[in-house]
């Protein structure tokens, strides 16, 4: 790591003092950042705990309510996106701000289009710079290729391509490897150390312990709103991070204990499913949980798991197979029969199929249960008791809120998520899915649910764990299957499983395709 | 009922008790109507330019709005007359607002209003000479079903081939506006009058239960929103429509049923554009003639944008509108001003609403929401589909 590097030069860009207040909550309370000229620096914080508030001050989304901002030790007032891009500040979203029809050129270009002679765009010079630029950084780019046909890391080095093209001094990347896989973080990671060694400044948000001390030079750690610590990688540790950043001790790896598991629980048999287009997933699925344990289910994402856990769920009509629960015969079962069967399921997309953002704490809460005792009599709610459940609720599961009656949507990922398994694990289950349950989330709350989840399993319940973080699945299950190509292509134990061997089987599927090995790893 | 309340006064903040609350739910509404007033003053103006030799009148405007007012709630009867004028819109908003909170753009209300007021004139006529409680009840029954089954169709559709509510509700309004024109000009004609209209229902026209003209429907209209406000916040139908309407996926994940809701949903919303015909037919007409269709179903929509759906504050909104077109008549008598000025202010006012998150920000309220069940879910797709159309 470059440690030492620049400490004697002024600061590129300071941040003093800046405190920005919502309705109720101090986002920023009086947070001060100093970024070096070729400094990676990365801003360390839980969900919610005020980093992109602190961005969208320094990009001139938000006003602060106190404090200063200089650039070059010179105070400025940035009065919104385009005035922070022109004074070299630009940043790169979680969410990328690209047209995906348009080519890579155009995609640069847009809004910072260079005129040949005040009328025309001038193409080929446009080209050229960003190929120019693209080499200069490592990586060769067709400025014709539509963006949309690019892989997630691809789009992202178009994002920074265009941050660059705009001669971007200072960039900010919020959380860039949310959505890539190990390789292309790794390679992202060559391409910021380029940057940097050629004097740009970095700030690098995250919240993902061994990202920031791989990639950082300097680590500010903010928690609830203020800066709680500042370390440099070689004088820190993850375990000294992660407890900078959550307030206590925390426990990164699972305590999982020892598992006794009962009788079959789930039973998959034959289980083929398709897809939304309609061409096959799931082809020829069998497995078993037992009660009281946990069978995690690996795989690089798209190899049929969310159309397996669908078929077993309720959501979607198997072509083929069975399942049975406890030996009865529940394939085709809509997912309120499942739920009334004792089954619960928390679904990969919180957003999209967890939560309904709009409506109010409490009733996320009593989403799959509103129609019962005692939250409804007849058809007529209960709004006492979805209250007064909701109040025990979010003590029990510590759901950071200021009210039951806020919007769900207004709660961070990691409260909503414990909201979510809130409404799920909050009774006697038979059988829980878990499809991604810790995406995206911090390591208070991944610590949190992990817990959760190992307490239900040893409670008797029948735990079927997807994820597509290996670490998740290698850390919580008794058992594991490795889905390749819609099949399950090998079992491993769970205690015993090398990682290196499960990577490979998710890569490759192993040697002999569709074969169930009941222990042991096809190798 | 139009605004005495100065636009823009203090922001106040989210969550600080029920002035807020009913502050953040009307604020937009209010000021909305309070832009398209001046607005209507500007075009009444600058329509003094058109006459000439015509002395301009820098007053015009506090004339005509004068006697607008005067007209509306100046006596009386005219309150009374503007109760009658905003009841089927009461209906309607409440059929379109409902729709709304299902995420359905029901546009389809003209239609239903119109199918419904036909059931209702069918089964009235059948009844006319029976026993009057008999008769009224089984020809508002007949209006509230065939408007149903009007909605039903669509609803019905959309859930097993995913066709558009929107298109194919438009589709629905043109049929209806055929099979009426065909219905009273054939069998239910009276044979041998000159214009194509039916027989009086008699028996089971509403009773008039305030002044001059204020039939029961007035009260109908009133226990109406109170009960649909009853089932969207206080049953489970009511939660399960309002997640459908903020999150399709998130409710079929959660066990409801998204398509048979959808159904549901458009079946009740053309129930309550059926009522509004019924109470135009019933209490009002007691005969059907083929120019019966006037703009209600559309002046619905603008009713249930202008209320953000919310079924309480549908009633005021009808209530402004009706007013609008209760007073126009004086208006045009002691201003010259023609009656078509107040589809301009409805109109002005819908463009205004398409606005609303700007005014939002402007005005400092948030989105109604935090703290207050599910208030106005969907809303913000239905403002984009409103412009979109």
């Amino acid at each position: 790591m470059t440690d030492q590097s620049g400490t004697s030069l002024a600061p590129a860009l300071e941040m003093r003092g800046i405190t920005k207040r919502y309705p109720g909550v101090v986002a920023n309370d009086r947070i001060s950042l100093e970024v070096r000229p070729g400094e990676i620096h990365a801003l360390l914080g839980e969900n919610g705990a005020g980093k992109t508030t602190l961005m969208n001050v320094l990009y001139g989304l938000a006003r602060p309510d106190e404090g200063q901002i200089l650039l070059d030790g010179q105070p400025i007032r940035i009065a919104g996106p385009s005035d922070a891009i022109a004074r070299g500040i630009n940043m790169v979203h979680q969410h990328f701000m690209l047209v995906p029809v348009l080519s890579v050129a155009d995609n640069i270009l847009l809004g910072e289009e260079t005129m040949a002679n005040r009328v025309f765009l001038d193409r080929r010079e446009a080209h050229r710079r960003i190929v120019e630029l693209g080499r200069r950084f490592g990586f060769e780019i067709d400025p014709e290729a539509k963006v949309g046909s690019l892989s997630v890391g691809w789009q992202q080095r178009v994002e920074i391509l265009k941050a660059l093209y705009r001669n971007a001094r200072i960039l900010v990347l919020d959380e860039p490897t949310a959505v890539l896989t190990p390789q292309e973080t790794d390679e992202i990671f060559a391409v910021l150390r380029r940057l940097a060694g050629e004097g740009h400044s970095i700030v690098f948000i995250s919240h993902k312990l061994y990202e920031v001390l791989a990639i950082a030079d300097r680590i500010t750690v903010i928690r609830r709103g203020r800066v709680v610590g500042e370390r440099r990688p070689a004088e820190t540790n993850e375990d000294d991070l992660a407890e900078l950043m959550v307030g206590r001790e925390v426990q990164l790896t699972v305590d999982r204990g020892t598992s006794h598991p009962g009788a079959t629980v789930l039973r998959v048999s034959g289980l083929e499913a398709t897809d939304d287009r309609g061409h096959p997933a799931v082809k020829g699925v069998d497995l078993d949980v037992r009660a009281g344990e946990i069978f995690g289910i690996a795989g690089v994402a798209g190899n049929g798991q969310d159309e397996l856990v669908e078929s077993i769920i309720g959501l979607r009509r198997p072509a083929a197979g069975t399942v049975t629960l406890d030996g009865a015969d529940m394939t085709g079962h809509s997912p309120r029969d499942m739920n009334e069967a004792a089954v619960a399921y928390v679904p990969a997309d919180r957003h999209r199929f967890g939560l309904i953002r709009s409506f109010t704490l409490a009733d996320n809460l009593v989403l799959t249960s509103y129609y019962r005792r005692p939250y409804a009599r007849g058809v007529l709610r209960d709004g006492e008791a979805i209250q007064r459940d909701a109040v025990s609720a979010i003590e029990r599961f510590d759901i950071r809120t200021p009210s039951p009656t806020v919007t769900a949507g207004t709660l961070s990922g990691g409260n909503q998520q414990k909201a979510v398994v809130a409404r799920e694990f909050d009774r006697d289950l038979k059988l829980l899915v878990l499809d991604q349950p810790t995406r995206g989330l911090d390591v208070g709350s991944i610590e949190f649910i992990h817990r959760q989840v190992i307490a239900k399993r040893d409670a008797g319940t029948a735990v079927l764990l997807v994820s597509a973080e290996l670490d998740e699945v290698l850390e919580m299950s008794d058992r594991i299957g490795v889905m390749y190509g819609g099949r399950i292509v090998a079992v491993v134990d769970g205690r015993t499983a090398d990682k290196n061997e499960v990577g490979l089987l998710m890569a490759t599927g192993g040697s002999q395709r569709g074969a169930v090995a009941p222990v042991e790893a096809a190798s | 009922m139009s605004g005495s309340a100065a636009p823009g006064s203090s922001p106040v903040r989210p969550s600080a008790g029920l002035a807020a609350r009913t502050w953040s739910v009307v604020a937009v509404p209010l000021v909305v109507t309070v832009l398209s007033v001046l607005l209507g003053a500007v075009i009444m103006l600058f329509s003094e330019l058109l006459v000439p030799g015509h002395p301009f009148d820098w007053g015009l405007p506090l004339t005509a709005y004068g006697a607008l007012v005067n007209g509306a709630v100046g006596r009386p009867e005219a309150i009374v007359s503007t109760l009658v004028y905003s009841t089927p819109l009461v209906f309607g908003g409440l059929a379109v607002g409902f729709g709304f909170k299902a995420g359905l753009f029901n546009i389809g209300a003209q239609g239903q209003f119109l199918v419904g007021a036909l059931g209702a004139v069918m089964a009235g006529v059948a009844l006319a000479n029976a026993p009057a409680p008999i008769a009224i009840t089984l020809a508002a029954i007949a209006g509230l079903v065939a408007g149903g089954i009007w909605g039903f169709i669509p609803g019905f559709l959309k859930a097993v081939s995913g066709a558009h509510e929107v298109v194919s509700t438009i589709m629905m309004n043109y049929i209806a506006v055929q099979l009426l024109a065909a219905l009273v000009s054939g069998p239910l004609k009276v044979p041998r009058s000159p214009s194509p209209v039916t027989f009086d229902v008699g028996n089971a026209a509403f009773p008039i239960i305030l002044g001059p003209n204020g039939h029961l429907g007035i009260l109908l209209a009133v226990i109406a929103a109170l009960f649909v406000w009853w089932l969207l916040y206080r049953t489970t139908w009511g939660f399960e429509i309002r997640s459908v309407g903020a999150n399709r996926d998130a409710a079929r994940y959660a066990g409801m049923r998204p398509k048979l809701i959808t159904v549901a949903t458009m079946t009740f919303s053309g129930c309550l554009a059926g009522l509004a015909g019924t109470s135009v037919l019933l209490g009002v007409t007691h005969t059907m003639t083929s120019s019966f269709g006037t703009t209600v179903g559309f002046d619905s929509i603008a009713v249930a944008l202008l209320a953000r759906s919310n079924p309480l504050v549908i009633v005021p909104a009808a209530v402004l509108f009706g007013g609008m077109r209760a007073g126009a008549g004086l208006m045009q008598i002691k201003a010259q001003i023609p009656v078509e000025l107040v589809d301009v202010l409805q109109a002005t006012i819908l463009l205004f609403l398409v606005t609303s998150p700007v005014l939002r920000r402007v005005l400092r309220v948030s989105s109604p929401g935090a703290g207050q069940p599910g208030e106005d879910l969907g809303v913000a797709s239905v403002d984009a589909q409103a412009a979109a159309i």
